[in-house]
């Protein structure tokens, strides 16, 4: 896919926008993940990665039953990210909780109705508040976080052993560095030479309980990856020049892009609010209200 | 009896040779498990996944989604223990064709407390899409692979290594969902599963020898459960029901045949042996058979007194009842 920075940069806008829309009209919301993560998911789906065509029409499909024995009707959600194939990349979306954000990522470049989001969190829909891996976008199911880096790991393995050229490809949260599995899926992927594994951490330093450093450190991060073997590229996570040379660069060992994000990039009034920015509730009509003028300037920025 | 020594290193490699899209997966038990000549005969086909089971778990769900059947091989209890919000939401959500071996079921190991599986079964069987089948002999453990052919979700096994007792003909294959019954009488209704069979075995001769005549059925498919011979054996005898397991009374044999009893109401009296909601320790195999109350002795003892009969058997008298190869004594015609 060949985008020019306007048009990642388009996309970037429309994710914050869009989320930001909703977490008003809902009255609370995940707003800081689409705030830092924007740039991220905008060159993820508009930029990086080779994936091919949705593999189906692109209006979400109601919930039609959990993965078994039985459920023909079932439909994984891995379709919004197109086909798989030998020369494509794959995307293994990690942190659940960034659900709205990829919807919105999804929405902004095609690849999901544009009026998808009015049945988000909604009873029977697939577009829920923590995606599993029947929501539009989402491959495996890791509301449990920590747990899609192995999977990837297992995915890019399988593919190594077939000798395909496609990445595969890891959307992460910086929290997710304090499970253990991630450390053991590290070391895991060095290990196996999977120089074909990418993953990408939105690494807003924030977390449920307030800031990470005061919650549970794990920097220095990239110094710590790669003393894991890994390829860990720091860079301005809201940069689009400096991330996507990141992401594009090839590399003989698993790399992770450490994108440094602010979790409340352009919408400066938020930080009133830190430390606690995993949702955003609006304490009175007076503190929504300037939200709302926050976000017509958002809008008219543009 | 014939014993059998290591039956799954050879076949194992065997059933593999024709099947590329077999790979297994070790966290530092290769040998334990059985499977070093594998790695040896198949190494682009083996996974060190190293001393970590929760990637390994994620892992081997990656591999299935991309048209691999992994083959998971370490002791039970690092499959469901350790790891289990992988295995539930990597693994069994998704329904993923991942082959869960776990070896040291219940007490055979001196292993002791960290590496008994006590309370697997009855994990695995609260884990929606999960089978589980568990092997008794020889002779499952050589065919418990055909059996998972059939099964596109998870397969848990609860696997037996080393020496083996071969209790049932090598021409009689363990069969998904199909029980062996082993024995035919009217006084009560023996169900047992894994190495509780062999000992299961020996107390019904002893307690034939007493006049009373059980009714003893092996279970290899422990879920989905409900092989319409038991409910025909158990409506058959006037006598209760007695299951034995290598495992804690709670949610594993005898919680399922009791809620098979209850379901159908078929209004059986249902006596649960096994160990009873305990952890156990680390010593040999028959030592905490005995100390348990899992062995030939304490069931021929519990039936007894179930049955109002005070019977004069020494556990000497028990221990040298002969366990021969027992086909079953029903003929296919009547599953």
């Amino acid at each position: 896919m060949t985008t020019s920075d306007g048009d990642v940069a388009r996309i970037a806008h429309g994710i914050r926008t869009r989320v930001f829309e909703h977490v008003l009209r809902n009255g609370e919301g995940y707003l800081s993940q689409a705030l830092s993560s924007a740039e991220i998911f905008a060159l993820l789906y508009g930029g990086v990665l080779r994936l091919g065509p949705v593999d189906g029409p692109t209006a979400p499909a109601p919930f039609t039953g959990v993965p078994g024995r039985g459920n023909a009707s079932y439909r994984s959600g891995d379709r919004f990210n197109g086909a798989p194939a030998p020369d494509r990349d794959r995307l293994i979306f990690s942190p659940a909780h960034y659900a709205l954000v990829l919807y919105a990522a999804l929405i902004e470049v095609g690849r999901l109705d544009g009026d998808a989001l009015s049945v988000f969190n909604q009873d029977g829909s697939s577009l829920e508040m923590i995606g599993a891996e029947h929501s539009p976008g989402v491959a495996t199911t890791t509301g449990s976080l920590a747990q899609a880096l192995s999977q990837a790991a297992g995915i890019a393995l399988a593919r190594k052993m077939r000798g395909e050229t496609g990445n595969t490809w890891v959307m992460m949260s910086d929290g997710e560095f304090q499970e253990g599995q991630t450390w053991e899926a590290l070391a895991f992927s060095s290990f196996h030479g999977l120089d074909r594994l990418r993953a990408v951490v939105d690494a807003n330093g924030q977390q449920c309980d307030g800031e990470m450093c005061d919650v549970g450190e794990i920097e220095p991060l990239a110094e710590r990856v790669r003393a894991f073997g890994w390829d860990a590229r720091e860079v301005d996570g809201h940069d689009l020049g400096a991330m996507q040379a990141a992401m594009s660069e090839g590399s003989d060992r698993p790399v992770l892009v450490i994108a440094r994000t602010n979790p409340t990039q352009g919408v400066p009034i938020y930080e009133d609010k830190a430390p606690l920015l995993h949702t955003l509730r609006f304490a009175s009509e007076e503190e929504k209200s300037r939200f709302e003028d926050a976000y017509r300037e958002m809008t008219e920025a543009r | 009896m014939e014993m059998v020594t290591r039956p799954h290193v050879q076949n194992f490699i065997d059933w593999s040779k024709d099947r590329p899209e077999v790979v297994v997966l070790s966290a530092d038990l290769t040998n334990s498990c059985e499977v070093g000549k594998w790695r040896d005969t198949y190494p682009d086909r083996f996974i060190s996944a190293g001393m970590a089971e929760q990637n390994m778990m994620g892992v081997a769900a990656g591999l299935a989604r991309e048209g691999f059947k992994p083959w998971i091989h370490t002791f039970a209890v690092f499959i469901y223990r350790r790891p289990y919000d992988q295995l539930a939401m990597s693994i069994a959500y998704p329904n993923l064709p991942v082959r869960l071996v776990g070896f040291l079921p219940g007490i055979v190991t001196p292993g002791g407390v960290t590496h008994q599986a006590i309370e697997d079964v009855a994990i695995m069987r609260a884990t929606p899409n999960m089978t589980i089948v568990e092997t008794g002999d020889a002779t499952e453990v050589e065919s418990v692979l055909d059996v998972t052919e059939e099964i596109d979700g998870p397969v848990y096994i609860r696997m037996l290594r080393g020496r083996l007792p071969r209790l049932f003909p090598a021409d009689e294959p363990m069969r998904l969902g199909v029980s062996r019954e082993l024995r035919s009488g009217r006084d009560v209704t023996i169900l047992t599963s894994g190495i509780a069979t062999e000992e299961a075995m020996r107390a019904t001769d002893v307690l034939a020898q007493h006049d009373i005549d059980a009714t003893h059925i092996h279970v290899s498919t422990l879920k989905p459960f409900g092989d319409p011979l038991i409910e025909d054996a158990i409506t058959r005898s006037n006598g209760p029901v007695v299951t034995l397991e290598n495992h804690t009374i709670v949610g594993g044999l005898g919680s399922a045949v009791s809620e098979f009893v209850t379901d159908r109401g078929l209004g059986r009296r249902v006596v649960r042996m096994g160990l009873q909601d305990t952890y156990a320790h680390g010593a040999s195999k028959q030592y905490l058979l005995e100390e348990y109350g899992l062995d030939a002795y304490a069931l021929v003892h519990r039936i007894g007194s179930e049955l109002g009969r005070s019977l004069e058997v020494s556990r000497e008298e028990v221990s040298a009842a002969p366990v021969e190869v027992a086909a079953s004594a029903v003929n296919a015609e009547s599953l």
